[in-house]
């Protein structure tokens, strides 16, 4: 097995050098609904471009399409890497305008709402097959991570052979627990972080030179 | 018992259950898998699959249950593997490929009417309800 992976891996260094451009590489932010993806696109916007990429909010679904940064150049340790940030919307098998309703929003209301939810989920499922890079997978570190929509997408992210980079977020509230995450994708590093606070950007942004550049 | 008949009145009082056959699926495309599964849960049945399904595959299930999710109608699926897929039976071209094999029993249900209550890499428990 570590012959075939060493010919899989020369393979793929040299099919990457062959194709290695100047042009930014599209990283997708994708994770269930509520993990802090667009606070993270967010942070990292702010901080190398000065804009930021959507709202963020509590209520479920708030990003209902996905949304992008262009040219967003992070520099690290002499290292530079320029990427398009596609904020996704959160991935489930499932979507009920019902639970729109307990956030004080009228059925009309939650009746759009979920169906542009649905459609932004097929449109983020449709860029992971097709337009992405690498994935930031972002996770919230008080949450259980053993939910089938992550173990799918960790496999579907897997199966395309993209580079992925594990975030725990949510370190500043006092239920975190960042080992359950690493736990759970023993095969992936695990990267903590409070995209809120800002509490270790600093190895964020030199994991993504590294996975990215 | 021998000879005992169901005690019910109608497909009304039960839950239908499909257990798919690796070997039936495996003849099939990945859009007629998709649509074998969700013609089967959008009339209310469980599905579960021998052998699972793709990651592709899983992501395009993920792609057209959201297209045909309508309030007061469906609202999606509730799908569970075990965590770990059985990764022993990989043919050389797999593994050249870095490809998984998909082998692990996968149930699929609609959302409304199938509740996870424990879930390990050796156990799947659910709750069926009427509808």
């Amino acid at each position: 097995m570590g012959l075939l992976t060493n010919l899989r891996d020369s393979i793929s260094r040299v099919t990457d050098g062959l194709f290695a451009s100047d042009e930014p590489k599209r990283i997708g932010i994708y994770g269930p609904p509520n993990a802090g993806k667009t606070t993270l696109a967010n942070r990292i916007a702010r901080d190398w471009t000065g804009d930021a990429v959507g709202p963020e909010s509590h209520i479920p679904h708030e990003t209902r399409r996905a949304r992008r940064k262009e040219n967003v150049a992070i520099e690290r340790n002499g290292r530079k890497v320029n990427i398009d940030i596609v904020d996704t919307p959160g991935v489930t098998t499932k979507v009920d305008y019902k639970e729109f309703l307990e956030h004080d929003i009228d059925k009309e209301d939650a009746v759009r709402r979920s169906r542009e939810a649905t459609e932004g989920v097929a449109e983020a499922m449709h860029w992971l097959r097709e337009d992405v890079d690498g994935v930031i997978y972002v996770l919230d570190s008080t949450t259980d991570p053993f939910t089938q929509v992550n173990t799918m997408l960790i496999g579907i992210i897997e199966s395309q052979n993209l580079p992925v980079l594990i975030l725990a977020n949510k370190t500043d509230l006092p239920e975190s627990n960042v080992k359950q995450i690493a736990n759970a994708f023993p095969q992936h590093e695990t990267i903590p972080l409070s995209a809120l606070e800002g509490e270790n950007m600093d190895e964020v942004y030199t994991k993504i030179a590294e996975y990215f550049g | 018992m021998p000879g005992a008949k169901p005690d019910v009145d109608g497909p009304g009082d039960g839950v239908r259950i499909d257990m798919i056959s690796g070997a039936r699926m495996e003849g099939l495309t990945g859009m007629e898998k998709i649509r074998l599964i969700l013609d089967g849960v959008r009339d209310g049945n469980i599905v579960i699959l021998e052998e699972g399904l793709s990651p592709e595959e899983e992501s395009k299930l993920i792609e057209v249950t959201m297209t045909e999710i309508s309030p007061d109608d469906f609202t999606g699926i509730e799908i569970e593997t075990y965590p770990k897929a059985e990764a022993t039976s990989q043919s050389f071209i797999d593994k050249l490929m870095g490809r998984q094999t998909t082998k692990k029993l996968t149930v699929i249900g609609p959302a409304n009417r199938i509740e996870t209550l424990h879930k390990d890499e050796n156990l799947i428990s659910t709750l069926v309800s009427h509808k």
